[in-house]
């Protein structure tokens, strides 16, 4: 039996249903009703990680504003970083994102062609952008500015790493998700774990919008504009 | 199965909505639309961060505030047209999470800042420390 075809109604929506249409019992929120529909189950739980994922990065930021002045008489970051590179690497995310939403299209359409080519596009895209990440690191390091020169450039690290970290965790996932819909096609499963795995790269591109903002525009703001 | 279970199986009307998930009835031309003014409102807003960044047309000190409420304000349009978080009735248990998920967030950064900032202002200068253990 395809549970989709046969989907019963979801007992804890919030809002009044629509006459006749399914008139169950109003249900109490105490179980009454059976489980949620797996769909909502599990995007519903991804979405909590993904809160939780963003109050560890918060813990970073926090470290990164609080440190970001304790250069120890090394490099600033007015001096080290680049914004045109910041820049190309914001471009390729935000593109990447689209992509993605565009794969997410396709997959509503079934349609394997298109899934395939814009997984692929946001692949490639996330890639530029952690080739880009990982050229400027290395750069830094080169110049005497790797993470152990100064408490700013450890949260630095940090931050930004464990950043880069996600998305390359996110492109081994995307290639997952790539040969399942080729080998499995659009299975239920699959499509959850597709649903999980776009709510995660959209989230990753949030947090390299507080990044490019806050760590690269702010932090290389002259000393005298800081606040 | 009783009636009451048989569901037009493409209809979503007055399901909870898991996040990332648009519920309502829309063609993919609408859908699409979606995505494209997202990234046209998301594009203009980083390309808005990175002239503020440039320009001296913005009040100096005031730079860095505006390039935060720059960056809240991209953030909102991710929330919306990326991952479908609205204040859609159906979405509330979303937005609950996210609300708790934003009050973490800000007590993390803010109340490091402020904790630190008076730690700064308050603790002896370390030289004055170190004379007075002479």
């Amino acid at each position: 039996m395809s549970s989709e075809a046969l989907r019963a109604p979801d007992p804890y929506q919030l809002e009044p249903r629509p006459a006749g249409a399914h008139a169950s019992p109003a249900v109490t929120g105490h179980g009454a009703g059976g489980p949620a529909p797996k769909r909502i189950v599990v995007g519903y739980g991804f979405w909590i990680f993904l809160l939780s994922d963003v109050i560890m990065f918060a813990s970073f930021f926090a470290a990164y504003a609080v440190l970001f002045k304790n250069t120890a008489g090394g490099p600033t970051a007015e001096q080290l970083f680049d914004l045109h590179n910041t820049a190309v690497e914001t471009a390729c995310l935000l593109a990447s994102t689209f992509t993605c939403g565009m794969a997410s299209l396709a997959v509503g359409q079934r349609s394997q062609k298109w899934t395939q080519i814009f997984l692929l596009l946001t692949g490639l895209l996330g890639l530029a952008f952690i080739t880009l990440e990982v050229r400027e690191f290395l750069s830094l390091v080169h110049r005497g500015a790797g993470p152990s020169r100064s408490a700013f450039l450890s949260s630095f690290f940090t931050l930004v790493g464990c950043h880069g970290v996600h998305v390359s965790a996110g492109i081994l996932w995307l290639g997952t998700m790539m040969a399942q819909f080729y080998a499995k096609g659009f299975r239920q499963d699959i499509r959850h774990r597709f649903l999980c795995f776009s709510l995660f790269w959209h989230a990753l591109d949030i947090i390299w919008v507080g990044i490019f903002s806050l760590v690269y525009l702010v932090g290389t703001l002259p000393p005298e504009l800081l606040p | 199965m009783s009636s009451e279970h048989e569901f037009d199986a493409g209809s979503t009307v007055g399901e909870d909505l898991a996040p990332g998930a648009t519920g309502r009835e829309h063609t993919l031309g609408q859908e699409v639309g979606g995505y494209v003014l997202g990234l046209a409102l998301a594009v203009g807003l980083t390309a808005a961060s990175f002239w503020v960044r440039g320009t001296d047309l913005v009040y100096g000190p005031g730079l860095a505030l505006a390039l935060l409420v720059l960056a809240v304000a991209q953030m909102g349009i991710h929330l919306i047209f990326f991952l479908h978080i609205t204040t859609d009735p159906d979405n509330a248990n979303n937005v609950l999470a996210l609300a708790f998920g934003v009050l973490i967030v800000c007590l993390i950064v803010f109340g490091s800042l402020w904790v630190m900032e008076h730690l700064n202002h308050n603790m002896v200068p370390t030289q004055e420390l170190m004379r007075m253990q002479r």
